[in-house]
């Protein structure tokens, strides 16, 4: 489960630049749910995903993952709870470590680090049988540098990365951003069917109305730090794109009425 | 070359091995531009001769000097990750504190150690000469270094290091704190190079303030030599390659320095030292340029 209330997240304080990222958001996501979340440039979507991985940590409010208040704790310290997948393919893996030696690095995440070797052969049998029900071949190269692939196999290398430790949540930051449409939509897929097997709280940013909707049992709008939409069950069953699209153009014409306003 | 010179210049390559895999952590594990090895360098010689002298047993005496070759790389990882001095700064100023460090410690710019009892003096007199005495059994000491770290760096812990260096933002989102991994890596990086220190006072007999200077030079040459020769294939392999490439780096030395065609003295060694790192950087870029 995770919870956020009373969110309050401020960039440049104090200073002409000074931005209000998050102003007030609660949310909640019960155990074993699908959220995405969708919203413009600068809405603050990456900002509460970074809320809930602990890069940025907020000036008011409470965050709560599992049963543990992480409100302060850093990245490192809530990793044990938090698996994630980064929108650059290149941030979420080690392009100098082979396919293997990342997916042992995973597979400690969160836990304490010790001497042994990192790669048994019991290990590397277990690896390599994960690696193999992805169906990329990658099997017969795993002890391939990580960035002799692609940035479509890096992603699918790091959902299966994400699912080695266990963890609370799960958290795609607009992970098929950079792919292109056919692998795109293999790691949707893949993220599809990951994320049903082994009921994992998911909050998936992105930037696709398309995704927002085909995936998951809830979908939440941010806009201007605040949370403008949230619709789940019969719902958002009915709406389609060009609802979204059409509520994201009323909101956007709102704060240019609003600017408007400022300059007049 | 004479084969004792010969014999002397891999004594030598041996002695710095330790250097260049203290510098292999430093700058290519940790990607950290680490200058504080001319300060660990001698303060390693410096604490073990002035132990040896106060009647300390050697090994005890190379394992204080590794302790002190730690602190001071902690010193160098406090003052980047503590206090956000940049990375080769905050190394320049640990290095320039401990010329200082090292002249209190020794109390003059020169120890002699003259007839005192090192790690070496039970191998001699069991029959084999003595220049090949020396390299043997720091080769030993080199080679249980060289198992040690690789055993290390491809351990899970070993592991959160390499992505620390790698890629730091990753690391914290598989859980690996990594300011402790600098910590960490600083401290072994210079508990080696002290090492190395200590082995340098114990064969050479003297510990001298001024050793240090260009201590890194010759570490990276070695580590470049190493990679230029062997590739990126691994730790192990890369590991042997700093060994390698620290031996040849003497050979070519005294090669340079005794052919006396080249009309070289030994006040050019700096120069010529350039030159081979130099030559060892464009190595691989010159063969590439011939394949295509």
């Amino acid at each position: 489960m995770i919870s956020v209330k009373n969110i309050q997240v401020v960039f440049g304080k104090g200073t002409p630049l000074q931005k209000q990222a998050l102003n007030g958001v609660d949310l909640t996501i019960e155990q074993g749910s699908f959220v995405t979340v969708i919203g413009s440039n600068g809405a603050g979507k990456s900002t509460l995903l970074g809320v809930l991985a602990g890069d940025v940590l907020p000036s008011a409010g409470q965050v709560t993952i599992g049963k543990t208040d992480v409100t302060r704790k850093g990245t490192a310290a809530r990793a044990g709870l938090v698996a994630r997948v980064f929108q650059d393919p290149l941030t979420g893996s080690c392009g100098a470590l082979s396919i293997e030696e990342n997916l042992a690095l995973a597979a400690k995440r969160g836990e304490a680090r010790g001497l042994m070797a990192a790669l048994g052969p019991k290990r590397r049998e277990h690896f390599r049988e994960r690696i193999a029900e992805l169906n990329l071949g990658l099997e017969n190269r795993m002890g391939d540098r990580m960035d002799l692939l692609s940035g479509g196999q890096r992603q699918a290398v790091s959902l299966v990365m994400a699912t080695l430790a266990g963890s609370e949540v799960l958290l795609l930051d607009e992970h098929t951003a950079a792919l292109d449409p056919g692998m795109a939509e293999f790691v949707m897929n893949l993220t599809q069917k990951i994320v049903s097997e082994r009921k994992l709280t998911t909050m998936m940013v992105t930037h696709s109305m398309r995704q927002a909707l085909d995936y998951g049992h809830r979908t939440v709008m941010l806009h201007g730090g605040e949370i403008v939409l949230d619709v789940a069950g019969d719902s958002r069953k009915e709406l389609q794109v060009e609802d979204l699209i059409a509520m994201f153009r009323r909101i956007r014409g709102q704060t240019l009425d609003d600017d408007a306003l400022l300059i007049g | 070359m004479s084969q004792i010179a010969l014999w002397g210049a891999v004594e030598l390559g041996l002695v710095y091995a330790f250097v260049a895999i203290g510098v292999f952590l430093a700058f290519r594990v940790l990607d950290f531009p680490d200058l504080t090895v001319d300060g660990s360098f001698p303060l390693g010689a410096a604490v073990t001769a002035v132990l040896i002298i106060a009647g300390v047993n050697p090994w005890i005496a190379a394992g204080v000097a590794m302790v002190a070759g730690a602190a001071a790389g902690m010193v160098t990882a406090m003052l980047n990750v503590r206090f956000k001095i940049l990375n080769l700064l905050a190394s320049i100023l640990t290095m320039i504190a401990l010329f200082s460090v090292n002249l209190r410690v020794m109390g003059k710019p020169n120890v002699a150690l003259i007839n005192a009892d090192t790690m070496l003096s039970p191998f001699f007199g069991l029959g084999l000469r003595e220049f090949y005495v020396r390299p043997l059994f720091i080769g030993v000491l080199v080679l249980v270094a060289v198992i040690v770290v690789w055993r290390f760096l491809e351990s899970d812990a070993g592991l959160a290091m390499r992505a620390t260096g790698a890629n730091a933002r990753m690391a914290r989102a598989q859980g690996v704190d990594t300011n402790k991994q600098i910590y960490l890596g600083m401290a072994i990086s210079n508990a080696l190079v002290a090492f190395g220190g200590a082995l340098f006072a114990q064969t050479n007999g003297f510990a001298d303030v001024t050793s240090g200077v260009g201590t890194i030079v010759v570490g990276l040459a070695a580590v470049i030599i190493g990679e230029t020769l062997l590739g990126a294939r691994g730790i192990l392999i890369a590991l042997i390659g700093c060994v390698l490439g620290s031996i040849l780096y003497r050979i070519a030395i005294q090669l340079a320095l005794s052919t006396d065609m080249l009309g070289l003295q030994a006040s050019d060694l700096n120069f010529v030292t350039a030159v081979l790192v130099t030559f060892a950087l464009i190595l691989p870029r010159l063969r590439r340029g011939g394949a295509a």
